[in-house]
Formats: C-alpha cells, structure tokens, sequence
C-alpha cells in the first residue's frame, strides 16, 4: 500500500544567505505520524534525541589576520557578521564554520594570536554551540596541530535534535583529500543510522570537482559521496570558494557559503582565480551584507542580490520516506 | 653439446648487448624538467604534442609541492632531494592549468603552470 505524505509537512531546511553565512532552518512535522512518524522515533532512540524544529548559522572564511587589497577591513565582515546574527529575531542553536578561520602564517607566535582573536570574536555569538572545521589556511602547514590546539579535534560528529552532523577535515593532509582512515570512521559513524536519517555535512573544500583547476575539489570526494549515497538525506556544506554555490549530484545537495573577508568571481565567466576588487564605496558588497527580515520565510530579505530559500520536503526513495531539498529562486 | 649451448647463449647476450642501446636510445621519451619553489613553476608554460610520450622530471628546490592536471590524471608530489618523473602521453589537446595542490604557503593558491598540447 502507498502510503500518503504531506510532502510540505514533513521536514523543512531553509537557508537564506545572509551574505555573512546562511541560516537553516530545520522544521521537521511536528506531527508526523505514519512512516515518517516512526523514522523520528528511530531517530530519537539512535541519537537521544527525536527531530524538532531549530535553526542554524553556517559562517565561512574569515581569514582572520588577513589584510590587503582585495579587503584591507580585516575582521570587519567578521564582526559584522556575529553582530548580525546576534540581531536575528530568532536566536540560531548552532553555528557551523566551515573553514579558514585564520589566514595562514609561517610565524607560528602570529598564527596563534590569529587564532585567538578567531576565538576572541566568535565568542561574542550569543549561540549556545559553535561548531568549526579546518581550512588549509588554518592547517596546510603544519598538519592541523594548531588547530587542534586552539579548537580540538578537526573531524567528528553529533546529534542536535535529532539530525546527525558530520565534521570531515578534507585539509590537514596538505593536499585536498579526506585519506583513508577518515573514511573509515566515517563509514562506521554513519553505519548505525537507518537510510532515511537527515545528516549534514560540513566541510571546507568542496567534495567534488567544481572547479579542479582553482583547487575547487577533494581528490578522495568520489569515494566519500559512495559512503554518504546510500543515505538519503543528505546535505553537504562548505566554504573555500567565498562565494555562493548550490550543486545537486546525485539525492545529495552541496551548498557553498560566501566568505567573510573577500569574494571570489564566477568561475565560469572568470578567466583567473582573483579575487573580486574591494569598493570602498561598498565594503561589504561582494561579501552580500544583508539584513535579514523578521519573517525570512516569506519575505524577501533587504538589500539581497542573491536569495536561497531551500525547502527538506518529504520524498519517497525507494518506498521510503525521506526527505529532498528543493533549492527555490529568489522572490525578490 | 655443452660448448655449443654455451656459444649460443654468448651471441644471444651479445646480440641483446648491441641492439639494446640503440633500441632504448630511439624509443626513450623526451625528458623535460619542470622546477617547482614557492610560489610559481619554472618553466611555467611547456608545449607537448597529442600522442608524443614525454618524461616530466620535477623538482622541488624548498619544500613538498603537489603538480595536479585532472584533465590529463596528473596527481604528483615532489619533495626537497627527491625528484618525481611522470610519463605523459597526452590524449587531448588544448591549454591545461597545471596547479601546486600540496598547501605551501601564503601565496599557494597561485602556484600553477600551463601545459598546452597541439596536435
């Protein structure tokens, strides 16, 4: 028998790009009952906890300690940014930084006070829980250590509120991949959730070729998409490209925040991989300042050139419930 | 019996030992060296023919780089002391962007070089 979905009911993810990050939010029914119903009480038996309703902040690229022509502001996008979301109506749960937190440094005493000042500035995020991944300007050069150091551990994962979050560190090996033996823990984490468990992703490099050529890749990206495939509501984010990017391969949806320090052209239109040139008459433009309305959900925001509003709907895979993100245009 | 075998396998070495050279000499691959330091590939352009087998024989002079080409599965890395060679046959042509992807530094988002193949 078929079983019958309000597909719009079942679990919403928005994201509207604020230009200093995107928000989610997840709405997953609240009363679901049926098929989907009994996948969030697997859910809440396997992470403690069933889905609800929250949201959350991907930030992206700071580069803190970063100081010249293409934003010779520094932190400024940086600090905007937490004052932004520090203003948002709805308070965000979480906050995911995908990368790049410092620019990098040979002097390692510079590298560790650009650290600190990372730290110093995402600690005034009024948000409960701030979770980050490395970049290669945080960790090229000496293999994570200082990051380690400074923030803990570069890959692992948790559960909030019922989704399960997955940190890969696809930058500590000096060269864009996730190696081997991450991929083995990787398997084996996600191993105890069932096929239809709403999981995120984030990571700083891209886990496919975008744009190899600009080092817009992970080499080892084919083999980790072939452990997170079979699920099947999966959603990857990212950063390292400073701009906005949404790719759908496969049921997997891959979402690229902008960068808080400068922005990168279209690699389609652009012959070289150089960063946009600041305007002092408009610092924060190609970085997409924005000011977020109260309801984001139904109106558009202000001063935005470039809206996400991406909807987790209901979907059946295979006779299975499961849930589909549906990237919609702007409605500006 | 056990003479004639003997002779027989000398004039086997010796044919070996003389067509060897000349054979090895015609079909070995034209070597070219590229020299990768922080933060740019020296030459940073070379040209290779489609179908013309070629010997790259890299070189770091500082530190660990990586010489990355998707289009052509080029995926190396070099280190100080330790020279990598690469034998290349291009199937395509066109105008490649070669890339450093092992991070070395500040400026190593433009470490890179161009390989253009012709036909």
């Amino acid at each position: 028998m078929k079983k019958s979905v309000d597909r719009r009911s079942f679990l919403k993810l928005s994201g509207a790009a604020l230009g200093i990050g995107v928000l989610y939010q997840a709405m997953p029914a609240a009363q679901a009952k049926g098929a989907v119903g009994e996948m969030f009480d697997h859910m809440g038996k396997q992470t403690g906890e069933r889905p609800t309703p929250f949201s959350f902040v991907q930030l992206s690229d700071a580069h803190v300690g970063f100081n010249g022509p293409p934003d010779p502001l520094g932190t400024k996008a940086f600090e905007r940014a937490v004052e932004m979301v520090n203003a948002l109506p709805e308070r965000p749960e979480l906050i995911l930084f995908t990368g790049d937190l410092t620019h990098d440094t040979e002097e390692k005493d510079v590298h560790a006070q650009r650290m600190k000042q990372f730290l110093e500035i995402s600690r005034r995020l009024n948000v409960p829980l701030i979770k980050c991944v490395p970049g290669e300007h945080d960790a090229g050069l000496d293999g994570g250590a200082m990051y380690r150091e400074f923030l803990g551990e570069s890959s692992y994962s948790f559960d909030h509120r019922g989704v399960h979050f997955v940190a890969l560190d696809n930058v500590s090996r000096a060269k864009p991949e996730v190696g081997k033996e991450q991929r083995m823990w990787l398997e084996k984490d996600l191993a105890r959730f069932p096929k239809s468990a709403p999981i995120v992703v984030f990571t700083h490099r891209p886990l496919f070729d975008l744009k190899p050529d600009w080092e817009w890749f992970t080499s080892d990206g084919d083999e980790v998409m072939n452990l997170l495939s079979p699920y099947e509501n999966v959603t990857v984010l990212y950063g390292h490209i400073h701009r906005d990017d949404a790719h759908e391969l496969g049921h997997v949806h891959h979402y690229a925040a902008r960068s808080l320090i400068f922005a990168f052209p279209d690699p389609e239109k652009a012959p070289d991989k150089k960063p946009v040139p600041f305007d002092k008459e408009h610092p924060f433009r190609n970085l997409g300042i924005r000011l977020v309305h109260e309801n984001f959900s139904g109106q558009p925001l202000v001063n935005a050139a470039a809206i996400e509003d991406v909807e987790l709907t209901a979907r059946e895979f295979s006779g299975i419930n499961g849930m589909q993100q549906l990237l919609k245009e702007p409605e500006l | 019996m056990k003479g004639k075998v003997v002779a027989g396998a000398l004039m086997v070495v010796l044919a070996v030992f003389m067509a060897s050279p000349r054979g090895a000499r015609a079909s070995e691959p034209r070597v070219i060296e590229i020299h990768a330091k922080r933060f740019g590939f020296t030459p940073d352009q070379i040209t290779l023919k489609k179908g013309e087998t070629v010997k790259i024989r890299l070189v770091s002079e500082d530190v660990t780089h990586g010489f990355f080409l998707r289009p052509l599965k080029i995926d190396e890395e070099v280190s100080p002391g330790q020279p990598a060679e690469i034998l290349l046959t291009p199937g395509q042509t066109g105008t490649f962007t070669t890339i450093c992807d092992h991070f070395c530094g500040v400026n190593h988002g433009n470490m890179k070089m161009t390989i253009v193949v012709s036909e």
